[in-house]
């Protein structure tokens, strides 16, 4: 038996991994990274447009702050986030930002006086103060008061993993590449590590650690029409689930992306909107202005996505052989901007579409992006049902974006929640709760389980390919379970996932081979995806309202009085066949923002008793405290820092205040 | 009205292509490197990505190859397409002729078939050229950030954009013969924490890591790298000023 042994074991090479790793690293940990590919490949790096952390250096981000942040996060959660983390969130990202900035990020920079911008088409001249000459510039993103967004032109994501990727090199942090964690060393009720599958030689082996820390990204490729990497198949948090003991909470919870180029799915950044592109029909009409007159194209994602498809289903939509699509308009922000700021837009143009987009308009179609829903954990990263297991990032549902993310706050999140989380593990490790005994006879029994599983697969004698199943299975997700969803169509959904099931069990491969085997890999995957589109798809068809990205036609209100809660999917049996659901209330008692119309979108929201009683109680805080400075308030209104490790508890200093 | 795609008229037949794909399973001890052929009919849009997926999910499931974002951004498809390196992901079929040979980047260890590992050199390469910001000082999160000129921001990204796909590599007659060069990929990286103002180390402490001959000197300007990097990145001019800086420090 092949056993590794360690403090932490990180599963994932992402972002959120990374920055994990390094914090637990520091702490005096050893540390093992597995990861798929290897780490500057992770889907991080995809992250066109930026990060958003309230530094408020540009004439537009002026007076931001965290309170402005947080009061957009969570109405972009549509008040499904977790106000505290939310709170934690907020207050840590501006020291994220130049923590990295430190580490080398190029961020763009506030340069002093006046420069032309296009806001609402017409093009404004703002004006730059001196004083913000050469600290960290932001862009306009959808869902935020202000211009909040830090970003490096659209190649954000991969200037921050970059970054981030070489600071593990240098802290000397072990990547284990190409490996992947099959299943989670448990007792069932403390996590020991996980087994782990080389995918160049196919060879199990077990990593036996005291911490271990889900870190494997989104789901995304459980659908047909996305923008996600193809490694985003959201198998760290089925394996989690499989425990039968850890939750995945508010899987129904999916982000569509407005702007993916038609039909290959390939993301143009928000930023393309926020620095002023315009959505347009199939007859060159702007039709955000009619849906959304306050905020227009930048309202939030959700709702975007939404306005786009009913315009679609209206006959507006233009059409090409691939079927109907809408158009981006970057062509008013002029050849200079795009070949700058918009660079990669310009080269995905190119060789995906052969158009120059600072001539041509963009197809485009809304795509599945996010999965704000993942293993559920506390405010500290530890998972819910398994002690020494963690997870952050999208992998987790920490739950910063509760029912719809704002763009930018989630490569912030990986970040951020590395931050935490990763003191947090260093904090248990250096705990009696991290001390560990663990039989080698649970180990071993883990590991030929494992072996037991691709054994019987690799020789199955079934007619049924997985490749086959796994494209019915991405046709159904995006037909039925995608932007509008309806209560008969997700029964029907449910329905033929499970069907999918029951044919999965009856693959046959093409033969035994040696070494990698993509087919086999494919295979093994595929069960564990399908029970996540039933976590999605069940979770969907049970929850009765319309919640951020979660829309149902049939119940388009948002019911804070009967849905104000997470979902929780447990599946503590492998053989039933659906989930088991659980839900887990937010207390509005406990809100520092009670639930309210979001400022965009529909507002006939059905309210919960308990709102006015919260609001009356705020609003005497807020009287008896009168002039009291802004974090007094927030302090007395709904403490947080104590959540935080102590060096993250400072104030952000800026222009304007002081730390 | 906007072209959207060079359409075939609808009066052409589609064509066939054929792939001659170089494979190999190292695994395998009974496997010898060979090439084999399929055939496939073109799609409107097609990529090697999608004509790769396409040829593993119908006619042969153990063929080896990387995708991750499949949208040029990541690096990890990169291989000899027609003898060129090249990303795959974006390489559309209709740019090329019916017949169309893959065959893994040289000089990197081979995975198998079209998979080989960039990461395991990259990562050593990192590690010799410590390529991360030498800074001491401790980071202050509470504070303002460092200033720094926009346009300065701007070069620094400029030389980060690189994706680590090999292709440099797999272009360069330097890294054929000579085993440890560090090729384009190192030299850039160099090059762009010496531009960095947060990097603390000299030129002479970038000689110690450049300047011999597995370094700026082993260089034998022939701008394979530069021809081939997808992100065309300017990789002539900052060799050529790397050895100019190098040839000063060595000469002192």
């Amino acid at each position: 038996m092949d056993v590794i042994h360690t403090d932490v074991l990180v599963i994932g090479g992402g972002l959120a991994g990374l920055r994990a790793a390094l914090a637990a690293k520091k702490r005096g940990q050893k540390v093992i990274i597995l990861s798929l590919v290897p780490p500057k490949r992770s889907h991080s790096a995809a992250a066109q447009g930026g990060m958003q952390a309230s530094l408020g250096n540009t004439a537009k981000g002026a007076g931001d702050n965290e309170d402005v942040h947080f009061g957009d996060t969570v109405r972009g959660s549509d008040w499904g986030a977790d106000q505290e983390v939310a709170r934690m969130f907020v207050h840590t990202a501006p020291k994220a930002v130049r923590e990295l900035a430190a580490w080398g990020v190029p961020w763009n920079r506030v340069e002093r006086g006046p420069h032309d911008v296009i806001i609402d088409s017409q093009k404004v001249t703002l004006n730059e103060a001196d004083a913000a000459h050469g600290l960290i510039t932001a862009r306009d993103f959808g869902g935020t008061k202000k211009w909040r967004t830090c970003y490096v032109s659209d190649g954000t994501g991969h200037a921050m993993l970059y970054a981030v990727s070489d600071q593990t090199i240098a802290a000397g942090i072990p990547v284990h590449e190409r490996m992947e964690a099959v299943a989670l060393i448990h007792d069932g009720t403390r996590c020991y590590g996980a087994i782990v599958r080389n995918l160049t030689n196919g060879k199990l082996s077990a990593y036996v650690a005291r911490a271990t820390c889900i870190a494997t990204g989104g789901f995304g490729r459980i659908y047909q029409a996305t923008t996600n990497a193809v490694i985003n198949e959201g198998i760290g948090a089925a394996i989690a689930l499989e425990t039968g003991v850890v939750p995945l909470a508010n899987m129904e919870a999916v982000q569509f992306h407005p702007t993916a180029i038609f039909p290959a799915g390939i993301l143009v950044t928000e930023g393309c909107r926020g620095d002023g592109g315009l959505l347009r029909d199939v007859d060159g009409h702007r039709f955000m202005p009619d849906y959304e007159p306050e905020k227009k194209e930048l309202a939030s994602r959700d709702v975007v996505a939404r306005r786009m498809e009913a315009h679609i289903r209206a006959g507006k939509g233009a059409r090409n052989r691939f079927g109907e699509h809408l158009w981006l308009d970057i062509t008013l922000l002029g050849e200079a901007h795009i070949n700058s700021k918009l660079r990669e837009v310009k080269e995905i143009c190119h060789h995906f579409l052969g158009i120059d987009p600072a001539k041509q308009w963009i197809p485009v179609r809304p795509a599945q992006h996010y999965s704000m829903g993942g293993i559920r954990t506390n405010a500290q990263g530890a998972a819910y049902g398994l002690s020494g297991l963690f997870a952050c990032g999208e992998a987790a549902c920490w739950d910063l974006h509760g029912f719809n993310r704002l763009g930018g706050n989630s490569v912030a999140e990986t970040v951020v929640a590395g931050m935490i989380v990763g003191e947090a593990i260093a904090d248990f490790c250096a705990s009696p709760a991290g001390d560990m005994h663990v039989s080698t006879a649970l180990v071993r029994d883990c590991l030929e389980k494992a072996e037991a599983e691709f054994t019987a697969l690799s020789a199955g004698q079934g007619t049924e390919k997985a490749g086959q199943l796994l494209r019915e299975m991405q046709a159904i997700m995006t037909e039925q379970v995608g932007i509008v969803r309806q209560g008969e169509a997700l029964g029907a959904a449910v329905d033929a996932l499970q069907k999918l099931v029951l044919r999965s069990r009856q693959i046959g491969l093409g033969g035994r081979r040696p070494g990698a085997d993509p087919e086999l890999t494919t295979a093994w995957r595929l069960q564990k995806m399908l029970k996540l589109a039933l976590c999605v798809a069940r979770g969907a068809e049970q929850r009765c309202e319309s919640r951020g990205a979660h829309f149902r036609s049939d119940y388009p209100q948002r019911n804070d009085a009967d849905w104000l809660k997470r979902t929780l999917a447990y599946w503590p049996d492998a053989a039933q066949p659906l989930p088991s659901l659980a839900y887990e209330e937010l207390a509005i008692a406990g809100m520092e923002l009670p639930p309210g119309w979001r400022g965009y979108g529909t507002r006939d929201a059905i309210e919960h008793p308990a709102t006015a009683i919260r609001q009356a109680e705020i609003d005497a805080i807020r009287a008896r405290l009168g002039e009291a400075d802004r974090h007094a308030v927030q302090d007395a209104l709904m403490p947080f820092r104590h959540l935080l490790p102590a060096h993250l508890r400072g104030n952000n200093a800026r222009l304007d205040e002081s730390a | 009205m906007i072209k959207l795609f060079r359409r075939t008229p609808a009066s052409q037949a589609p064509r066939r292509l054929t792939f001659s794909i170089l494979r190999h399973n190292p695994a395998d001890p009974a496997s010898r490197p060979q090439l084999q052929d399929f055939e496939i009919e073109e799609a409107e849009g097609m990529t090697l990505f999608i004509a790769l997926n396409e040829i593993r999910a119908t006619q042969d499931g153990s063929l080896q190859f990387d995708f991750v974002c499949r949208a040029g951004i990541c690096g990890s498809c990169a291989m000899l397409v027609n003898g060129r390196p090249g990303l795959a992901c974006r390489t559309l079929t209709r740019d090329l002729g019916t017949q169309i040979t893959l065959a893994p980047l040289p000089f990197f260890e081979l995975i198998g078939d079209l998979s080989v590992n960039t990461g395991k050199w990259m990562r050593g390469t990192s590690e010799r050229l410590q390529t991360w910001i030498h800074n001491d000082a401790p980071v202050r999160l509470d504070a303002l950030e460092e200033r720094m000129a926009p346009e300065l921001a701007e070069g620094i990204y400029e030389l980060d954009r690189c994706i680590e796909c090999g292709c440099c590599i797999a272009g360069c007659g330097t890294a054929q013969m000579r085993e440890k060069f560090v090729g384009a990929v190192g030299l850039n990286k160099i090059a762009r924490f010496h531009l960095d103002p947060r990097d603390t180390r000299s030129d002479a402490d970038f000689y110690e890591l450049i300047g011999d001959d597995d370094g700026v000197f082993g260089c034998m300007s022939l701008l394979g790298c530069h021809d081939v990097c997808p992100k065309q990145l300017p990789l002539q001019t900052q060799i050529a000023y790397l050895r100019r800086k190098m040839a000063i420090v060595g000469l002192s």
